[in-house]
């Protein structure tokens, strides 16, 4: 007796950013207005972190809210509706809804049912993780066009008396379509996690912990700030040199390098660590945006394009890092 | 070869003046890095770092708070050593 045999999907060679879309917070928080409660200044938070202001979403927007603007523009700028996407990839630490996910609820608004659509959790990296998974979906077959997208109310989870990372954290939203292209798009995601480090940045308190104990109250986030910088400069920065070998490129042939906007200082060190030469355009969002986790690197690359400091084709190095721990890398073609 | 912790204290004053530009003959044993070089969490995790790397030392992230003064981070990467 002979056995059918199956088939398998295979798909394009090539897959690139075809569109990418941003929406910020509508508020803008200044140093003065958080630095009180934090027995601190505009000074001290400048000199330690670069933020000047953050942007902050109104009590009335949502999480969804910022994603469904932020991908909107995505599909827009890639000519494609909701109806052409296969999948929706939605990475968010402060979706507050077990289930169902944040995912199918946008793929709804924005018309793209019945796509496959599923959340994950992985903090600040969430946005590089999701290109690596959207990458490697498109390639294998198993989707055509993929919306990713990095979306976080922080402000939903900050303690206004922590000093350690509440005053970095603003709200937005960043969108990418991914799809099929005739060249190289996407270079190789190089991506792990540390889980042995999960204190470093976490959640004060868990949800059935905060059942038992009411009197806990809302958890927030803290970091041990010090750790986390070490390990952001001197354990990422050759992941990120990795992630341009994985792709054949060198340093001085990129156009832009787009780190997590987590902290200036974080940045700066990288770039010496990365021997970055003075010809490739730096992502410095946070200075007025502030840290929005998985939404920071498409916000950043949004600003840069809005600068003029980057175009369509040009190489850019991007990495996410952070709660897990966790990080990821890739070099891309911008759209 | 183990450094003499005169070599260390040199090597720390050359590691602090390269990343806050105060003169290295200001890096005294009875300096604190917070209070008298105006040296903040984070750029002590660099001078940290850099000086793992200079006398081939680990120096664990919780151990950092307690190098209060410059003589602290001489006897500690001195012992470490060993």
């Amino acid at each position: 007796m002979t056995r059918t045999t199956l088939t398998q999907a295979s798909g394009p060679a090539f897959t690139r950013i075809l569109g990418l879309g941003a929406a910020r917070g509508e508020l803008t928080v200044t140093n003065d207005d958080i630095a009180g409660p934090i027995d601190s200044s505009d000074e001290w938070i400048r000199q330690r972190t670069g933020i000047v202001t953050r942007r902050r979403a109104a009590e009335g927007t949502g999480v969804l809210d910022l994603a469904e603007t932020a991908a909107r523009s995505a599909l827009e700028n890639a000519g494609l509706t909701g109806a052409d996407l296969d999948a929706v990839v939605f990475s968010t630490v402060t979706y507050f809804n077990q289930t169902p996910s944040a995912a199918v609820v946008l793929a709804d608004r924005i018309g793209a049912t019945p796509a496959a659509a599923w959340d994950i959790s992985a903090a600040c990296a969430g946005y590089c993780y999701a290109i690596g998974q959207a990458d490697a979906l498109v390639r294998a077959g198993s989707a055509r066009h993929v919306l990713v997208i990095g979306a976080e109310k922080m402000s939903d989870i900050i303690d206004p008396t922590d000093r350690s990372i509440s005053f970095l954290l603003g709200d937005g939203a960043g969108a990418v379509v991914i799809g099929p292209s005739d060249t190289p798009g996407i270079g190789p995601t190089v991506w792990g996690s540390d889980g042995s480090r999960a204190h470093d940045i976490r959640q004060t308190h868990s949800w059935l912990e905060l059942r038992e104990d009411p009197s806990l109250g809302w958890p927030t986030l803290r970091q041990e700030g010090p750790s986390v910088f070490k390990w952001a400069v001197w354990q990422m920065a050759p992941v990120a040199q990795q992630a341009l070998d994985a792709a054949g490129v060198r340093a001085d042939q990129i156009d832009a390098f787009i780190p997590h906007q987590a902290n200036q200082r974080i940045i700066d060190q990288m770039i010496k660590q990365l021997g970055l030469p003075e010809s490739v355009a730096v992502a410095r969002d946070i200075a007025d945006t502030g840290n929005t986790s998985s939404a920071s690197i498409p916000l950043a690359t949004e600003r840069l394009y809005r600068e003029g400091l980057v175009h369509s084709g040009d190489l850019a190095l991007q990495i996410g890092f952070g709660a897990g721990l966790v990080y990821a890398a890739q070099v891309i073609v911008l759209p | 070869m183990a450094h003499s912790e005169q070599e260390i204290l040199a090597g720390l004053a050359e590691i602090v003046n390269e990343e806050t530009g105060l003169p290295a003959d200001s890096v005294l044993p009875e300096k604190s890095f917070t209070d008298d070089l105006d040296i903040d969490s984070l750029a002590m995790m660099t001078i940290v770092t850099l000086a793992e790397e200079k006398f081939g030392v680990t120096i664990p992230d919780s151990e950092v708070k307690n190098l209060v003064t410059v003589a602290d981070a001489v006897s500690f990467i001195a012992g470490a050593q060993a």
